[in-house]
């Protein structure tokens, strides 16, 4: 065995180039000045650039009036108001379709994913058509499916298919009644408050109770009579104070009302229906993925069926669930954007498509509609990964 | 995800990002010239004004523009290369540098004149927004509209004039925009909107675009001014000058009754200002880099302004517009091109 000799005298500390802690610290260094000098040349080369061809430029053009009209605003809009408004409007949009996009895609995912696993023959091989039809077709086409192939197909305003005189469906969209609330009907949130706060002081109540005796109440089924039934009767006992503005032909359109556009209902149907074929093939594998031991360990100790489910293999399942799902959540939020094709008025339809053209203020515009979805999708990704650790597996 | 038109605009705000500043400046004729071709931006097909023939080859009033000043430029009406632009990517396109001449019915307004870079070279078309509507709502002027659904493409001063004439008049109207002028008339002809607005000189285009052209009249009624002109960049003066006088000589051709047809004979003619205008007397393609047949090259291969106008808008035309305010100034309109001297 041989010794290495020590060349370097005791006491005397290695060049810095061979300490691999100040080596690691110096590339570091290079690589942040070298982000941080490309950042500035972009930043200044854009402003010299910019002032050369004589483009203003800032923010302050979101102060100007915008003077266009908007077709969907879920808040106040007219003509009269700001680009900085616009953007609201867009955003609030763009918001309304993700949101109801991912609940409708999770409903829908979750129900076919489990029904590809029945062990019904039709059922598990109509799941199966579903899931490789609309996985296998782009969305934009599907989208266009939905819009010039079924609802432009529908009748015109004139000839509106309709539902008992109250509910129209034509090419302009669904019109549907609108509730008006007259005095004594704040009563009802105000019950309905009473009714949920009810019913998790049950449910929890329920849980001590089973764990301190084994006796269970069905609280589920008790909840949902409690926040359904409560605000029924109190709006029965006084009177139901609510008038129906129903939608009328009136001149060109129906008058009155509330109105779903088509173009949302395009947008909607297609990104549901797009995302829900990807959330169910998550959730299958999810399922599949907790071994058959788990289950059969379950059903020894006698357990019903749809506690096993319900207790066992979920909870489970959901662990390996969730973090592809939140993926696709993420996904579904931006190709919402594709609503531009269709002219439904989203963020980068009102934003940065006609605010941008109307201002040209394009990298502004672009900067702002790029931080918004980073924004809402870092937060979703948050959300989901709280939500995450809190199903993830607690070892002990 | 992003559609088509977000990523031309996002490669063209990357150019602008990342180009060296040199460019904004350059010689925009030199260039040319080493290209042996014009950069002309044109519509996404809108006939009468810029849209292909059954060859392929770019006609219209628009294309035009283009075709005079690449033969005032290069001698050769045919050496332009034509960029199809959407009503969003237009101006974008020409700030990048990646047109030269934006010749795109495009109006001239106070905005884009002052804050986006961009100079306006003239007013080759003087139009106003109109309506469209199908011809069993029984209408018969705008006032009636209120409550209409409109359909409108998206990034066009149509979008402002609108609002502002239903809001003058206090009406109510649910615009439905969209990309491409194809997809407002797809929307109009479904029954998405009642109406179909945009200028009336486009109206006329895209009715004849229609299944049934005879079921949709165009109202009266003109709500708005829309000056259309081509565009070019600033901050390059001898370009700007080349576009704007290859319009006005089509102008003074009419003016002066030269045409492609006899355009060679005028070059003997004792009236000084043909003789001016053909190079005869003088040199006035100078103070613009130019050869002296500048203004004859564009007669030749272009025609002047009537005879433009008639081939692709006027009665000639599948569209049938009248002179009205594109007249010449002494014959009942505002066409006015200052003289060559």
């Amino acid at each position: 065995m041989s010794v290495r000799p020590n060349t370097r005298p005791a006491g005397q500390k290695p060049p810095f180039w061979r300490d691999r802690a100040k080596r690691a610290l110096i590339f570091q260094l290079l690589l942040t000045a070298a982000v941080a000098a490309f950042l500035l040349y972009i930043v200044g080369n854009v402003q010299d650039n910019l002032s050369a061809r004589g483009i203003t430029t800032g923010f302050g053009f979101l102060s100007n009036t915008a003077g266009f009209g908007i077709v969907q605003s879920l808040i106040d809009y007219s003509s009269r108001d700001t680009y900085g408004r616009t953007f609201l409007v867009g955003l609030l949009n763009t918001l309304l379709v993700g949101g109801f996009g991912v609940l409708a895609a999770t409903t829908i995912g979750f129900i076919v994913g489990i029904a590809r696993l029945s062990p019904n023959w039709l059922l598990a091989r109509l799941a199966t058509a579903y899931i490789e039809t609309f996985r296998n077709i782009p969305l934009l086409l599907q989208i266009f499916f939905w819009y010039f192939a079924v609802l432009r197909a529908l009748p015109s305003a004139r000839d509106s298919l309709s539902f008992g005189e109250v509910l129209f469906l034509n090419v302009r969209g669904l019109y549907l009644p609108e509730p008006l609330f007259e005095s004594g009907f704040g009563l009802i949130p105000v019950t309905f408050l009473v009714a949920i706060v009810a019913s998790v002081i049950l449910v929890i109540w329920n849980r001590r109770r089973h764990e301190a005796t084994g006796k269970r109440l069905p609280a589920i089924w008790i909840s949902l009579a409690l926040i359904f039934g409560l605000p029924l009767l109190v709006l029965l006992a006084t009177g139901v104070p609510v008038t129906w503005d129903v939608p009328e032909l009136r001149g060109f359109n129906f008058r009155g009302g509330f109105t779903i556009i088509p173009e949302f209902l395009a947008l909607w149907l297609a990104l549901s229906i797009y995302t829900a074929a990807f959330i169910a093939e998550i959730v299958r594998s999810g399922i599949q993925a907790i071994s058959h031991g788990q289950t059969e360990a379950a059903q020894a100790l006698s357990l019903p069926r749809n506690l096993v489910l319900r207790l066992v293999v979920i909870p489970q399942a959901l662990r390996v669930i969730i973090p592809p799902l939140t993926s696709q959540y993420l996904n579904l939020i931006k190709n919402s954007s594709l609503a531009t094709a269709i002219g439904y008025p989203d963020l980068v339809s009102v934003f940065a498509g006609t605010t941008l053209n109307q201002t040209g203020q394009a990298i502004e515009v672009i900067a702002m509609t790029m931080a918004v979805y980073l924004t809402i999708s870092l937060l979703v990704s948050m959300f989901m990964n709280w939500f995450n650790a809190r199903v993830a597996l607690v070892e002990r | 995800m992003l559609t088509k038109k977000h990523l031309v605009l996002l490669a063209s705000a990357g150019v602008v990002t990342l180009a060296g500043t040199s460019t904004a400046n350059a010689a925009t004729l030199e260039d040319t010239v080493e290209r042996g071709a014009v950069q002309c931006g044109v519509s996404d097909g809108l006939p009468g004004f810029s849209a292909p023939d059954g060859d392929g080859n770019w006609q219209g009033l628009d294309v035009d523009v283009c075709r005079a000043v690449a033969a005032a430029v290069l001698g050769d009406a045919d050496a332009v290369n034509y960029i199809s632009l959407n009503a969003v990517e237009r101006f974008t396109a020409l700030q990048s540098g990646e047109v030269d001449v934006l010749s795109r019915n495009t109006t001239w307004t106070t905005t884009r004149d002052t804050t986006l870079g961009l100079n306006f070279a003239g007013v080759n078309f003087y139009d106003g927004i109109g309506f469209m509507v199908s011809r069993d709502l029984g209408i018969s002027g705008a006032d009636e509209l209120d409550g209409a659904a409109i359909c409108i493409q998206t990034g066009t001063t149509t979008e402002l004039n609108v609002a502002d004439y239903f809001r003058a008049n206090d009406m109510q109207f649910d615009p439905i925009v969209f990309d491409t002028s194809e997809q407002t008339v797809g929307g109009f002809q479904a029954g998405r909107c009642d109406v179909l607005t945009s200028d009336t000189s486009q109206l006329a285009a895209l009715r004849i675009q229609l299944d049934d052209p005879e079921g949709a009249v165009i109202l009266p009624d003109i709500i708005s001014k829309e000056p259309l002109g081509p565009v070019v960049r600033q901050g390059d003066d001898t370009w700007f000058n080349i576009v704007k006088w290859s319009l006005f000589a089509m102008l003074n051709a009419e003016e002066y009754g030269v045409t492609s047809e006899n355009v060679d004979d005028m070059t003997s003619s004792e009236n000084p200002d043909i003789a001016r205008l053909l190079g005869q007397d003088g040199n006035y393609g100078e103070g613009m880099g130019l050869e002296a047949d500048w203004a004859y090259n564009i007669i030749s291969q272009v025609g002047n302004y009537a005879e433009s106008f008639e081939r692709n808008v006027g009665m000639g035309s599948p569209l049938e517009i009248e002179r009205g305010a594109n007249a010449l100034w002494n014959q009942g309109g505002f066409q006015y091109a200052p003289p060559i001297r």
